[in-house]
């Protein structure tokens, strides 16, 4: 898919400007912050969940080859088939191949893996129609926009936009009048797919987990339309990525406590469905072929490293959520397909660090994100990682590395750093002349373009001390 | 307690050795108020968290070995900063761990190094604040300290007795100020966002004057404050404890 | 992709030799969050909660006129669309009904099903696709009536796995958690119910 990330400042100076943008943030913000809040307020044994789950990841991951082993050999013991793709251009291929070289029309439920291997723009090209039929994902294909929040992709969009887009393209099904309220927009929606639902072949969903004991994959949703996407057409085909998988259906149920708590607040979503093969001998309904496409993408490399931890992400969004840089600028100004602070790990190691060099720098490490992640997961110490090979690989900007290189030669030499920034304080001061702050200072407009300066008080602590 | 007076160094820290001397005589009243005997070693420059916070992390390891070095002699190590503080704690020990020298004397310091009002709460227990302040304060929670060291009961505790004091809370309190070191400078306009969401809901608080206990966002918040032209006034909590309050506000001129 | 397979468990393995393997990294028993009730009230109260409705009936007999009483209410047709799974071949069906047993079609309006078992803990029913209940009854139909018998209710969702691995012939194709209807908040985060699924769910609990 198209990559911005390199231009993640003047994105996000964009989104900063964009007023239907911030208008529907400003409304997403409070609602998801606070619904989470209730949701583990009313959870006694939220937090001994939770170091269960990051137990049972741990666990997992320190078997993966064995778990995914014994998910592939339930899956086919239940009639379905694995593939495996190292990268997104084999995931692609593969299910081209499952869908075959006549134009067809593929139903989507909502998948971030999807994303990330850009099925759409690849089958487009096949010639196939793509119909995304969650909601908040038809929406912004209506828009020719992509996901801006991982599990809320059309967070970024108003009601009025919404009202729009509907009334351009909802014509040519005979539905001509605008429709403004909530209600009569979902039902528009739930008219036109409906059809779509009915006389389609082929059906894609993602996975939110992978079940070893079992062989199930599993998606956690609110709408009934990944469930759609899956019984109705003649093959059903899931991607998910290899760290989705955990052992039991017991361990599934201790993570799924959590996902609906931190996503959205709901105890447990509407749907939570297991597939497991295709239809049995006796069944009446269901798909004819199941298939799991299963992606590495560089996730058995962070395996290895100190990015491991990130593979406990299962994807619920409250790191966004509770981001005030995302809540600032939205997820399009990061510029590809996962952000806020998750998506800052993920994007520099998915799609090279150099190709995203602002992401893990744009955080003012404030740990919020750490504290709500229902796994665990040390984000502000693995943006640090990321700045350290940044750095290590000469990625950030020479005239940030001479800034520092100069501070640090006089933070390392207490006197001459005292003589030094004794001078700078006492011109400082004069400089201010009695008004205490600046409104603008020389070199200093990244702090003065929005705040004044705190003039110093004048000589510093070491130097008033030294006289007391 | 022991009868003995502990022997506590002051890491005053860059920016307020720099910017507000006042915090640092304040953090010392206080200290010496407790009970302390306090030194204020000279070698001292910064944390490291500059470096260290842009990826740098060799030089963030000199510095560390300088401040470890600078600070091994005292029984405790205390300074008016959530952040610099959870610098030498909880990241100074990570810098080092395979190394047999400097990553016990990395774990030593971080034992015995603390915020100024976890210290004053949790060392020297129930000390008497003996001040008065007329007016009514809303309280930042800065991040590091809330998340990293646990501050949030004790700051509060401590302007509870100061008598006149009204603390009214603001909305998202535990919600960044938009500082965030070289953030702020980096990433101005996005900062800018996050100041002015912060600025509001300390206006909407109805306080006459914001309080932290760091620094760094104080000049963010006061200077964004000042640039939209309110009348309220930021103190760091060491000031308003110490009750040396008469000087004027961070970002304020004399007599203003 | 040939080879693909073994070259990304070939990774794995790599590593997990370099990462330290399984060391320390021990499995812990989980928790289950404790009812604040008993399960057959702590089940209504939750799927009422997820906006949801019940019918308590005491017999079997009287399932049938509470399914009457809701179509009337909400101005229904008296054609269902039906499964065979228990305890529906034991209900006497009113003659004049139009009755269907098949998967659903996209313009099926009323759906009535059994379940395999329910939550207490979240309000959840638990569906298992099969020759007598075709899972399009779950999701096509505007409405779908679920007959259930309290004694189906059990704690926790890891009771309804201890119930599943017992059972005769493995994991069906389908297992659907059910917890309310359909529901969407994917325009400005307002809660809207019937997206794709049905609009309404309603229980008739049979006492015992």
């Amino acid at each position: 898919m198209a990559l911005t990330a390199r231009e993640f400042k003047h994105q996000a100076e964009v989104a900063l400007h964009d007023v239907n943008l911030q208008r529907a943030l400003a409304k997403a913000k409070g609602g998801f912050v606070a619904k989470r809040r209730a949701a583990v307020a009313a959870l006694p044994e939220f937090e001994e969940i939770r170091t269960a789950a990051r137990a049972i990841k741990n666990h997992t991951l320190a078997n993966l080859d064995a778990y995914l082993e014994q998910f592939e050999r339930k899956v086919e013991e239940s009639g379905g088939k694995v593939h495996w793709a190292r990268t997104p251009e084999e995931a692609c291929e593969t299910i081209q191949g499952l869908i075959g070289s006549e134009p067809r029309q593929v139903l989507k439920g909502k998948s971030m893996v999807s994303e990330e291997i850009d099925l759409n723009h690849a089958l487009e090209q096949h010639g196939h129609t793509m119909v995304e039929t969650d909601l908040g994902e038809y929406i912004i294909q209506l828009a020719h926009e992509r996901p801006s929040h991982i599990i809320a992709p059309a967070v970024h969009k108003t009601r009025e936009q919404i009202t729009d887009l509907f009334h351009t393209e909802h014509p040519k099904y005979g539905l001509t009048q605008p429709v403004t309220e909530v209600g009569a927009i979902v039902d528009e929606a739930r008219q036109v797919l409906r059809t779509k639902f009915l006389n389609s072949e082929f059906g894609i969903t993602g996975a939110n987990f992978l079940i070893a004991e079992t062989g199930s994959t599993v998606i956690v949703t609110n709408e009934g339309n990944g469930d759609l996407s899956q019984i109705l057409p003649r093959v059903h085909i899931v991607t998910a990525s290899i760290e989705k998988v955990v052992p039991t259906l017991d361990d599934m149920s201790t993570l799924l406590r959590l996902l609906g708590r931190s996503a959205t607040g709901q105890e447990i979503t509407s749907y939570t469905t297991l597939s497991t093969g295709p239809r049995r001998a006796d069944d009446r309904d269901g798909p004819e072929e199941f298939h799991v496409v299963l992606l590495d993408n560089g996730r058995s490399t962070m395996l290895g490293n100190e990015f491991r931890d990130m593979l406990r992400c299962i994807r619920c969004g409250a790191c966004l959520n509770h981001c005030p840089v995302y809540g600032a600028i939205g997820g399009h100004a990061y510029g590809w397909v996962y952000p806020g602070p998750m998506g800052s790990v993920l994007t520099p190691l998915m799609i090279g660090l150099e190709n995203a060099a602002d992401l893990p720098h744009a955080c003012t490490l404030n740990g919020r994100c750490q504290e709500v992640c229902p796994m665990s997961i040390p984000l502000p110490d693995m943006l640090r990682a990321l700045r350290f090979k940044e750095h290590e690989r000469r990625i950030t900007s020479a005239r940030s590395r001479g800034a520092l290189r100069a501070w640090a030669y006089l933070a390392r030499r207490p006197r001459l750093y005292q003589a030094v920034t004794g001078l700078a304080m006492r011109v400082l001061r004069q400089l201010a002349r009695g008004r205490g702050r600046f409104r603008s200072l020389p070199l200093a407009a990244g702090w003065t373009g929005s705040r004044d300066l705190p003039a110093p008080q004048g000589k510093t602590f070491q130097a008033q001390w030294r006289r007391r | 307690m022991s009868e003995e007076k502990k022997n506590v160094a002051l890491f005053v820290t860059c920016l307020v050795d720099l910017f507000r001397p006042n915090v640092g005589f304040a953090a010392v009243r206080l200290l010496e108020k407790a009970g302390c005997r306090v030194s204020v070693p000279a070698a001292q420059t910064c944390c490291g968290q500059p470096a260290y916070n842009s990826g740098d992390r060799k030089t963030t390891a000199d510095i560390a070995r300088q401040v470890i070095r600078t600070f091994a002699d005292y029984d405790y190590v205390v300074a008016p900063s959530g952040s610099c503080l959870g610098m030498l704690k909880e990241h100074y020990p990570r810098l080092f761990p395979d190394d047999s020298a400097w990553g016990p004397r990395a774990a030593d310091l971080a034992e015995r190094c603390y915020e100024l009002t976890s210290f004053l709460v949790e060392v020297c227990g129930c000390m008497d604040i003996a001040t008065s302040l007329p007016a009514s304060a809303t309280y930042h929670d800065s991040c590091s300290g809330l998340r990293e060291l646990g501050i949030k009961q004790q700051p509060r505790s401590l302007l509870g007795q100061v008598e006149g004091l009204q603390l009214s809370e603001m909305e998202d309190t535990e919600v960044c100020c938009g500082f965030g070191g070289t953030f702020c400078v980096k990433y101005p306009q996005i900062s800018e966002r996050m100041v002015s969401d912060k600025v509001d809901n300390i206006i909407a608080s109805g306080a006459d004057m914001v309080l932290g206990g760091d620094l760094g966002c104080l000049l963010n918040i006061s200077g964004r404050l000042k640039r939209q032209g309110s009348k309220v006034r930021a103190y760091h909590v060491a000031e308003v404890l110490a009750g040396m309050t008469d000087l004027p506000a961070i970002g304020e001129a004399d007599g203003e | 992709m040939s080879g693909a397979r073994e070259e990304i468990l070939g990774r794995i393995r790599t590593a997990l030799l370099a990462g330290g393997g399984d060391a320390g990294l021990a499995r812990k028993e989980a928790v289950r969050p404790a009812l604040q009730q008993d399960p057959v009230t702590n089940f209504v109260d939750k799927l009422k909660a997820a906006s949801a409705s019940v019918t308590r009936v005491p017999d079997l007999p009287d399932v049938v006129e509470a399914i009457a009483d809701y179509l009337q209410h909400h101005h229904l047709p008296t054609a269902l669309v039906i499964g065979n799974d228990p305890p529906l071949p034991e209900l006497a069906w009113p003659a004049d009904w139009e009755l269907a047993r098949r998967p659903a079609a996209g313009d099926d309006h009323v759906s009535v099903t059994g379940a395999f078992a329910a939550i207490a803990e979240t309000g959840s029913l638990v569906m298992l696709s099969g020759p007598g209940h075709p899972t399009s009854l779950n999701f096509l139909p505007d409405d779908h009536i679920v007959v259930l018998r309290a004694s189906q209710v059990v704690a926790h969702m890891e009771d309804v796995w201890a119930l599943l691995r017992a059972r005769d012939g493995g994991m069906p194709r389908t297992v659907n958690i059910i917890t309310g209807p359909s529901r969407t908040a994917d325009v400005e985060q307002t809660i809207q119910l019937g997206a794709h699924g049905p609009r309404r769910l309603h229980v008739v609990l049979v006492a015992g």
